[in-house]
């Protein structure tokens, strides 16, 4: 969590900055740790996760490095992206870790698609999928068909729904009529939970909760966490929309203060051990950048430009 | 032993799925039930556990092919109509189109479009979405007019490393018939299926079999048209077309989709820019009329070219 934060005080720097970023910014700022709750559950390599645009915390805790992250904001070559697609689109899905695309609630099959294939060729194990989505993506025809092929095809997956209560500019009145998005998790046959989304530990447990259930076999889990953005849609937008009553709300709460505070009174760190652990994550975040910011840019002359891994059926331009 | 398109097509799956245990098949109704078409008929009890009813969800079945692919698997995804297709359009597009240029991952699925018109099947049950997503770079859209072909394309679209548009012809399911798999080209090469000397006509899918017979109507009158089949729009065989009309001197483009831009343009664009010279007279195309695609049989003849219309359009070429 803290190291999220850092990196992307960092990455909305940089972009303040202008000149190396080369796309938008968008930032996970107070949904830190409903995302790394979630992304805590899984296993680089060995999990699926397809995370969505404010899971920067959860890529960290799935194992993300922060190089990935770092060379893909910045566009270069040696980034898993190679400047083709940028930010938050990132991903390696040889490794189980999908790349998401902007049509939202796209990912939720895709990742339902690698578990179905695991299970088929016999290497599910006890592996599991994750992915994510924000309130206004549970608007989508994709959102509804993905999960509903996951729960009749009984997939181990865990959908986390960040409702942090406006899509963009939109508040969730113009997104759902239902009265809570928990709601939805029985009409599709799925194990359904609602969650303080500003409080770590509660966090922790549901997560806990819904991927042991998820992994024993009882099909898709949906949880859904409560809380508030605390900044714009992208570091563009300053967010002029969300009324001071919203930021006055329970949901309001910065999850990463309300952590520190209950590792403090439960005597499980120090106020020392947090300036030691942002020290340490501002020094990674400092070294990742320095080594990403020397690397090369992508060289039209030297792209193949070719769409088709089958480079025989690659068309020449024609005129 | 005489073979239809659609056996051809259902045995090509059986010899993907007995080859291949990556292979998988997932589609409405194509389980016990065989396919809205049969084509899949049998091989759920042939190869249980690897032959799924899906729900109703184009988007949700494409989604699970690329993450399937992602995964090692060799999805083959069954649209009950081509027409539907467009409710997977995002996925298809966007997800499996770009994640091999995004992410370096191949993305080997291959999605099964029975495409074009029978009569009586109306604006919903016709649709020809070739053109639609040729114009996506990250795919291959493959256009079967042959048994052959049917058989050959459709298990080389499962071997390939890239998203696979099958655009399989429904009015050829049942009229075409042959004696056996006989032999095929590689895929992107196009075939002269007759040849001549007066005018080329380049077309594909089912209008090949109007364009053959058009051909044969004008023999009478003496002239001799070279046919050319596709077999891929895409990649199209831009050499041998331009070969064609450097003989021939003449073109004609002919599709079953709808006029605006799409497969025929292409072809007269390519032409018009890289054999101008070659020309005697200005390229022509002929397609399905700009209205949605009509349910009464006498209607739905006239709204997608015939030999009839293509033997008109040919004489008004070669009159020019």
């Amino acid at each position: 969590m803290i190291l999220s934060r850092i990196l992307e005080e960092k990455l909305g720097s940089l972009y303040r900055a202008g000149g190396r970023i080369v796309g938008g910014v968008y930032l996970g700022r107070g949904q830190e740790a409903f995302s790394a709750a979630a992304g805590n559950n899984l296993r680089y390599g060995k999990d699926v996760y397809g995370p969505l645009i404010r899971d920067q915390a959860g890529r960290i805790a799935y194992g993300e490095p922060l190089l990935d992250t770092l060379r893909t904001y910045l566009g270069v070559v040696t980034g898993p992206m190679r400047g083709r697609d940028g930010n938050i689109h990132r991903g390696r899905p040889k490794d189980g870790y999908m790349a998401m695309i902007s049509h939202l609630g796209s990912l939720l099959s895709v990742v339902a698609g690698a578990l179905f294939a695991r299970r088929l060729r016999g290497t599910l194990e006890d592996s599991v999928g994750a992915t994510s989505i924000g309130d206004g993506g549970t608007s989508t025809g994709a959102f509804h068909e993905g999960l509903n092929m996951a729960a009749v095809e009984k997939l181990p997956l865990v959908v986390s729904i960040a409702n942090n209560q406006f899509a963009y500019s939109t508040p969730t009145t113009r997104q759902y009529a239902c009265e809570d998005l928990v709601d939805r998790a029985i009409g599709y046959g799925v194990e359904g939970y609602s969650v303080d989304g500003t409080d770590l530990l509660a966090c922790v447990a549901t997560f806990r909760t819904a991927f042991a259930r998820a992994r024993a076999g009882h099909g898709p889990q949906l949880v859904v966490g409560r809380l508030l953005r605390l900044g714009g849609h992208g570091e563009h937008d300053d967010a002029s929309y969300i009324p001071d009553s919203a930021k006055h709300k329970h949901e309001a709460r910065d999850c990463i203060e309300v952590a520190k505070k209950q590792a403090l009174e439960f005597n499980w760190a120090t106020e020392a051990d947090f300036r030691t652990w942002e020290e340490e994550a501002r020094r990674d975040v400092d070294a990742a950048q320095a080594i990403a910011s020397k690397e090369p840019t992508p060289d039209p002359y030297r792209e193949t430009w070719h769409a088709l891994s089958t480079s025989e059926l690659v068309e020449g331009q024609h005129g | 032993m005489s073979i239809t398109y659609l056996e051809a097509i259902r045995e090509a799956q059986y010899e993907a799925l007995r080859t291949d245990p990556n292979v998988f098949l997932y589609g409405q109704d194509i389980s016990t039930f065989g396919g809205a078409f049969k084509a899949t008929k049998n091989l759920s009890r042939e190869f249980p556990g690897r032959v799924f009813d899906s729900p109703i969800s184009e988007d949700a079945m494409i989604g699970m092919a690329v993450g399937a692919a992602v995964e090692g698997a060799r999805p083959i995804i069954e649209m009950q109509f081509a027409d539907f297709s467009s409710v997977g359009f995002n996925q298809i597009v966007n997800q499996a189109a770009t994640l091999y240029w995004r992410t370096s991952t191949p993305c080997p699925i291959t999605i099964r479009m029975p495409s074009g018109g029978t009569p009586g099947s109306g604006p919903f049950h016709s649709q020809s979405m070739e053109s639609i997503y040729a114009h996506y770079p990250g795919i291959v859209i493959l256009t079967p007019a042959t048994v052959e072909d049917a058989y050959w394309m459709l298990l080389e679209s499962v071997k390939l490393n890239d998203p696979v548009i099958f655009c399989e012809h429904k009015f050829l399911y049942y009229h075409l018939k042959s004696e056996g798999f006989g032999e095929s080209l590689p895929i992107g090469k196009a075939r002269i299926a007759r040849p001549g000397r007066d005018a080329t006509v380049v077309t594909y899918s089912a209008m090949l079999h109007e364009a053959l017979k058009s051909a044969e109507e004008l023999q009478m009158d003496g002239y001799q048209v070279e046919v050319v089949d596709l077999r891929s729009v895409k990649p199209m065989d831009t050499d041998t077309i331009l070969a064609s009309v450097s003989r021939t001197g003449r073109l004609l483009a002919v599709g079953e989709a709808f006029p605006w831009g799409g497969v025929t343009s292409e072809i007269i664009a390519r032409v018009s820019s890289e054999a101008f010279h070659m020309l005697d007279a200005p390229p022509m195309r002929l397609n399905s009329k700009d209205t949605p695609i009509p349910y009464h049989p006498n209607l739905w003849k006239s709204h997608r070219p015939t030999t009839s219309s293509i033997t008109a359009a040919l004489r008004d070429l070669l009159r020019y």
